[in-house]
């Protein structure tokens, strides 16, 4: 069973058509490189991929299960259970150390806590040191493995990416990139990297380009 | 319980805006609660201190000002009544009970009651040491009295002039403790309680003691005697004297001041005029009287009418020494006088009709304690709810502050709530989350709001006690203020809901991509 797979899938924007799928298929262990010019459709195809938006039509399986047809709390639940995602802005909860953002996902999961679970996170990430201090005292990259800690420390089967690099200087687009194909290696996930930055190409397993579609 | 958590974690952030968020509320709340406990425990008490008296009968006056002067013992009384004139009254077959009362003297500021055994049954009153009255100046005292003043068993005290502190003291007749009350929750703590027969032996002496010395004085001054024409005319003028003088009376000092100043004038004038000892006899009487029926500013005619029952007193007493020759005629006629007389009726349909004759007749007022203390707690109602919609102002402050709080927050936490939904939280469960962040504030607030309320109260509670005898403590849980929970929670949960809402709404991925 593949980890995602998305079949007919159309979007637009009142007439505009955003995103026009025939067929995408991800197994999971894989990694995907979503690359196309601003304004492609690339974070929209990934919000149609999290559930976050409704396609026009067509579906989208994620571990078997259709989540186009999927609603409200279940939706919510199912989301929060397969999936782990990064964006750009990584919005960790500012009131919580590292390690309680860390286990916030773990419990809006509805996963049992298993700090085990989030010190071996941490140490993979090398941010053990930092398991007690708030977001506010982090640098952009220290941050941005915690970010990578949050959405994995459930292990969900697909991982999503919004332009996780673009803030990033070379070395540490590169270096976030390795961190976040090899975290997800390691628990199975399906990773899915949705970018412009052309940094990334040749960084992951299979690359898909989007146009911004006329 | 997450949410809960993240909710107190995020308060954390800005601790400055939440204290004063926190503080607003709490301010609101303790001012509410102040006034509810103010407000239920003052009703309670008059209440209480009225039960077992349905009329009171005095001297024509203010009904307010004799219910709270012969009840409640915080107003001056009107004046003085005949007591055999009363009785009819008591006597009266729809009257259950009859309880006659006379004021006029205190001990260190407590006010000495001059009057019957059942007076304590009214109370429920017990005798914590020694026992009850049995005879002529001897006293029990009541709980609070007794503590303030150290009189116990056996002291001996004199009674002083007035209602006040400071009046002259009765140094010819020193009353006797022979018990102390147990501590009653209503105004009898407060009280010495002694036989009726106390307080006319002990004015009659005073009376005997004035004229024995008024006697000497003209003796030595004068040396000579004066006609009745001259009496009756002097008598008229001293009455008149008196309700010059009572005019500017303000409170019992006053009164007792303006009595003494007058008492003096009385003198001189009678020095002018070479009046005779029986004039000023009846001076005298007046004047000692006149201290504890002073009214205050009620009304000219009303006092006037009062003085004018005096000046007849004084007349049928002056009658009585013509005919026996003799002073005591004069002092007992106004010595068996009493402040009130205080009835329970024998039937509901008193109600309806007693008062309405008692006050008919002209001679006395009656007036229902009910029905006064209804009014006066209308009055203060107002106060009370002019100050309870001022502090449900604050409460209303405190709330939109709060709102103001979250809601400004939200601009800035929108990614925050998106990341939550990505993560797996439901809408329900952000609305959750903000509601937990008002309410918490609101309960931080309220909970503060209700210790400092009630703290306040028992402090205020402290000092009434001592200084005026009110019993209000805040050391009590009224129904009322479980209502009061109840709203406050409501208006801390509204002032979360709009917030709540806008979370609730939050459309991630617009946010998301917009971050």
């Amino acid at each position: 069973m593949p980890a995602v797979k998305a079949t007919d899938l159309r979007f637009s924007y009142g007439a505009r058509a955003v995103v026009d799928i025939e067929n995408l298929t991800l197994d999971r262990g894989q990694s995907l490189a979503v690359i196309g010019p601003s304004g492609c459709g690339k974070t929209t195809f990934m919000h149609l991929l999290a559930g976050l938006l409704q396609p026009d039509a067509g579906r989208i399986d994620v571990l078997g299960s259709d989540i186009t047809t999927l609603q409200g709390t279940t939706l919510d639940r199912f989301r929060g259970q397969s999936m782990g995602m990064v964006f750009q802005r990584l919005f960790l909860m500012p009131a919580l150390s590292v390690r309680q953002n860390i286990a916030l996902a773990q419990q809006l999961a509805r996963k049992p806590a298993d700090s085990a679970r989030i010190d071996a996170l941490l140490a993979n990430l090398d941010i053990t040191d930092l398991a007690e201090q708030k977001p506010r005292t982090l640098s952009q990259g220290q941050a941005q493995r915690v970010a990578i800690a949050r959405a994995l420390v459930h292990q969900p089967a697909l991982v999503l990416a919004d332009e996780p690099t673009s803030a990033l200087d070379d070395d540490h687009a590169v270096q976030a990139l390795a961190l976040l194909r090899g975290a997800a290696q390691e628990v199975g996930a399906a990773l899915v990297v949705v970018t412009h930055d052309q940094r990334v190409r040749g960084q992951l397993d299979r690359e898909f380009e989007m146009a911004v579609l006329s | 319980m997450t949410w809960l958590r993240l909710a107190f974690a995020n308060l954390s952030l800005s601790p400055l805006t939440t204290a004063v968020n926190v503080l607003l509320m709490a301010l609101g709340t303790a001012s509410i609660v102040l006034l509810v406990l103010a407000g239920v425990q003052t009703a309670q008490t008059m209440s209480r201190n009225a039960e077992g008296i349905d009329l009171v009968v005095g001297a024509p006056g203010s009904p307010v000002q004799l219910v709270l002067s012969a009840v409640y013992h915080a107003d001056v009384p009107t004046g003085n009544i005949d007591f055999a004139e009363v009785q009819r009254y008591a006597e009266d077959r729809r009257v259950d009970s009859a309880i006659p009362v006379s004021l006029g003297d205190s001990y260190r500021g407590f006010r000495i009651v001059g009057t019957e055994q059942s007076y304590l049954d009214l109370y429920q009153a017990e005798v914590a040491q020694g026992r009850v009255w049995d005879a002529s100046m001897e006293a029990v005292v009541g709980a609070a009295a007794a503590e303030a003043t150290g009189l116990a068993v056996g002291s001996t005290f004199a009674g002083a002039h007035g209602l006040g502190e400071g009046g002259h003291e009765h140094d010819t007749s020193r009353y006797r403790v022979v018990g102390v009350l147990a501590p009653t929750g209503s105004v009898l703590d407060r009280l010495v309680v002694t036989s009726l027969e106390s307080v006319w032996d002990l004015h009659d002496e005073d009376t005997h003691h004035e004229e024995h010395a008024d006697e000497h004085d003209h003796d030595e001054a004068h040396g000579q005697e004066h006609d009745h024409e001259d009496e009756v005319h002097d008598h008229e003028d001293a009455a008149h004297e008196h309700d010059d003088a009572d005019h500017g009376h303000e409170d019992d000092e006053h009164d007792h001041a303006d009595d003494e100043n007058e008492h003096a004038n009385d003198h001189e004038h009678a020095e002018e005029h070479a009046e005779d000892e029986h004039a000023h006899s009846t001076d005298h009487a007046d004047d000692e009287h006149g201290a504890a029926h002073h009214a205050d500013d009620d009304g000219r005619e009303e006092e006037h009418d009062e003085h004018e029952h005096h000046g007849d007193t004084g007349e049928s007493a002056h009658d009585g020494h013509m005919h026996d020759g003799e002073d005591e005629g004069s002092s007992a006629a106004v010595d068996q006088q009493v402040t009130a007389l205080l009835l329970t009726y024998r039937m509901p349909l008193a109600a309806m009709t007693l008062p309405r004759e008692i006050n008919a007749d002209g001679s006395f007022l009656a007036a229902a304690p009910a029905l006064e203390i209804t009014r006066v707690l209308q009055l203060v109602g107002l106060g009370i709810s002019a100050l309870s919609a001022f502090a449900w102002v604050l409460v209303a402050v405190a709330a939109l502050s709060i709102f103001a709080a979250l809601y400004g927050s939200l601009r800035s936490r929108r990614g925050e709530l998106a990341m939550l939904r990505c993560l797996g939280a439901t809408r329900g469960e952000l609305w959750l989350y903000l509601v937990a962040e008002g309410l918490i504030m609101s309960a931080l607030g309220v909970t503060l709001g209700f210790v400092v309320g009630h703290v306040m109260m028992e402090m205020i509670g402290a000092w009434l006690a001592s200084s005026r005898g009110v019993a209000l403590t805040g050391w009590i849980w009224l129904p009322a203020e479980t209502l009061l929970l109840v709203g406050l929670f409501v208006v801390g949960l509204l002032s979360a809901v709009i917030p709540a809402i806008q979370a609730y709404r939050t459309d991630v991925a617009r946010t998301l991509a917009e971050a």
